[in-house]
């Protein structure tokens, strides 16, 4: 692994999460020790389930996987006693277009990753935890089986963990190539070995989850910003960011732009800025196009709509989403064609073909678009394309079949320019 | 790997059984799927048809080093889908093709998470970022000597 996936640190920057990337052996417990780690462990050790959660709460953490739901909601849904098993799901599929932030996570600072699990663990009175890693990231799974066996052999997985009785134990469960997967549902029952198909919900797997169990899921970097919260108390966190939208993340910065890269941003931190400041402008003094704001699912942004704070909120009111981190920049040259195309064949490529609307919906737009980009295209196709994907909309079991439409939507509503370009043939 | 998941639930393990053991074997054949389902306690359709669905897996042998292309968004933007191209020719196969003597395959894949690194290249399971075709020529020159 030559390549070092942080960046050195930019004023510009809020490190949280990654403050302990690039030093020397980050990945490992002593350096993990030396820095903070297990404080916050031991602390949640000694507050109530109830407060752990409030904590949580009060930090206004959204969970990063891509849905923004609120954490700490999410964590008191699932039961307190139950007479099943409780399970952690750590969702480590990071496959969303764009998005390349838990790599970091895991590979330069898992054990704080594995605290925020057991600060979970305690919370849930949970004591088996799986941690789901995209085929794709092998090395990553390899990386994360040395990391729990020396947790193991440490005193911080198993019995007793750090001294105080409590016991957990985690196991890294690979993927084999399956965007799907990453949607929770679906994860589970690829984690049952089957076929990774969405459920029908509810019931949610707060109560059924993992074989039929009570299970908590959150992202990789959802886990990873427990610590801090829990030692720094919900509020500080909060703080960082604005409210409702607590904290900072690691933003994916992709596409046109001079110094692409992980940075970790404050949430509400301005869009031109990352782009202009903190990812270095775009190559070629180039004028700004458009932007997926985080990853492919999102409704793209013109450039003229980008001038907003990146919070979840002020994403929803300009009509996309914040999602997953990655943030894809497109220059005035881009061929909003091929675009919307690679974007299609992706979904089609990816959907389960549970749900027709998505099977077939997805097919579709790909054959019009790549009939479109061949030069084929007919001036009605623009509705038709329009019309096909609004009829994929909500009608799904789950949101692939809205992620591969919703991008389709606002680029041609956007950018239909692009698309009466190239029409050869005037119908 | 068994013991790693609850009681009656052996199941689970297909998945990742199935892949650890495509690496050793090369291809999930007919024998590989009957082991699986044996250890795991399903019947072999059960397996069959999670082979069926996962993109990792896969029924023929691929080559010795697998070069695996990203040409989504972000790959795309910055040269991934010539870099795909550049690998067809230099290679002299196409998608999920393999060379006749068996030492490459090559497949155009969908997002592997190296966007802030495009465009990027996984041969086997090995990472390669921001790679140019020149850099691709040197990666291929490289594992075909060893």
């Amino acid at each position: 692994m030559p390549t070092k996936l942080y960046n050195e640190p930019s004023p510009l920057e809020t490190r949280v999460l990654s403050k302990r990337f690039g030093l020397e052996n980050s990945h490992t417990l002593d350096v993990y020790l030396a820095n903070d780690g297990f404080k916050a462990f031991l602390k949640a050790h000694e507050m109530t389930p109830a407060q752990i959660i409030d904590e949580v709460k009060a930090s206004a953490l959204r969970g990063r996987g891509g849905a923004g739901f609120p954490t700490g909601m999410k964590w008191s849904f699932v039961p307190r006693t139950s007479p099943k098993p409780k399970y952690i799901v750590i969702n480590a599929d990071e496959s969303e277009p764009g998005t390349c932030k838990d790599r970091l996570l895991m590979e330069y600072d898992p054990y704080q990753m594995i605290e925020g699990i057991l600060i979970a663990a305690l919370a849930m009175d949970s004591h088996k935890g799986y941690l789901y890693i995209r085929g794709e990231y092998r090395y990553l799974l390899d990386h994360m089986d040395r990391v729990i066996a020396e947790a193991y052999s440490r005193g911080y997985l198993g019995k007793n963990i750090a001294g105080t009785g409590f016991e957990f134990d985690l196991v890294a469960h690979s993927g084999a190539g399956a965007y799907e997967c990453g949607e929770e549902t679906a994860l589970l029952d690829s984690l049952e070995g089957k076929r990774g198909i969405p459920r029908m919900k509810p019931p949610f797997p707060a109560v059924a989850g993992a074989w039929a169990s009570p299970t908590l899921l959150n992202n990789v970097e959802t886990f990873s910003s427990i610590p801090v919260i829990i030692r720094d108390g919900g509020p500080a966190f909060a703080a960082l960011g604005t409210p409702k939208n607590g904290g900072t993340r690691l933003v994916c910065i992709s596409g046109h732009v001079n110094k692409p890269g992980v940075y970790e941003l404050p949430l509400g931190f301005p869009m031109l800025k990352a782009i202009y400041e903190v990812a270095g402008g775009i190559p070629g003094g180039k004028k700004l196009k458009a932007v997926v704001p985080g990853g492919s699912s999102c409704p793209l942004l013109r450039a003229d709509e980008c001038d907003i704070p990146m919070d979840y909120d002020t994403l929803a009111k300009v009509g996309s989403m914040l999602g997953s981190g990655g943030m894809v920049v497109l220059d005035e040259t881009t061929d909003m064609v091929k675009f919307a195309l690679r974007i299609m064949r992706f979904y089609a490529h990816e959907s389960c073909g549970w749900c027709i609307p998505c099977r077939e919906g997805t097919t579709w737009l790909k054959k019009i678009l790549q009939r479109f980009d061949d030069g084929g295209g007919r001036h009605d196709d623009v509705a038709l394309l329009g019309e096909l994907s609004k009829n994929m909309l909500g009608r799904t079991f789950c949101a692939l079949g809205d992620a591969a439409a919703m991008p389709t939507i606002s680029i041609v509503d956007k950018f239909a320019a692009d698309f009466e370009k190239r029409l050869t043939v005037l119908v | 790997m068994l013991a790693s998941y609850p009681e009656g639930r052996k199941r689970s393990a297909v998945v990742p059984m199935l892949i650890y053991a495509q690496d050793e074997t090369g291809a999930v054949t007919p024998e590989l799927i009957d082991e699986v389902a044996k250890r795991c306690e399903v019947a072999p359709l059960q397996v069959d048809e999670v082979v069926g669905y996962y993109s990792m897996l896969h029924r023929k042998p691929q080559g010795k080093y697998h070069v695996q292309v990203c040409t989504n968004i972000s790959c795309m933007l910055v040269g991934g889908t010539e870099l795909y191209e550049h690998a067809k020719n230099k290679l002299g196969i196409g998608h999920k093709q393999v060379t006749s003597d068996g030492q490459f395959s090559l497949e155009e894949v969908e997002c592997m998470g190296a966007c802030s690194w495009a465009p990027a290249v996984e041969i086997n399971y090995d990472f390669h970022h921001h790679v140019t075709p020149e850099k691709l020529d040197q990666l291929i020159e490289a594992v075909r000597k060893r």
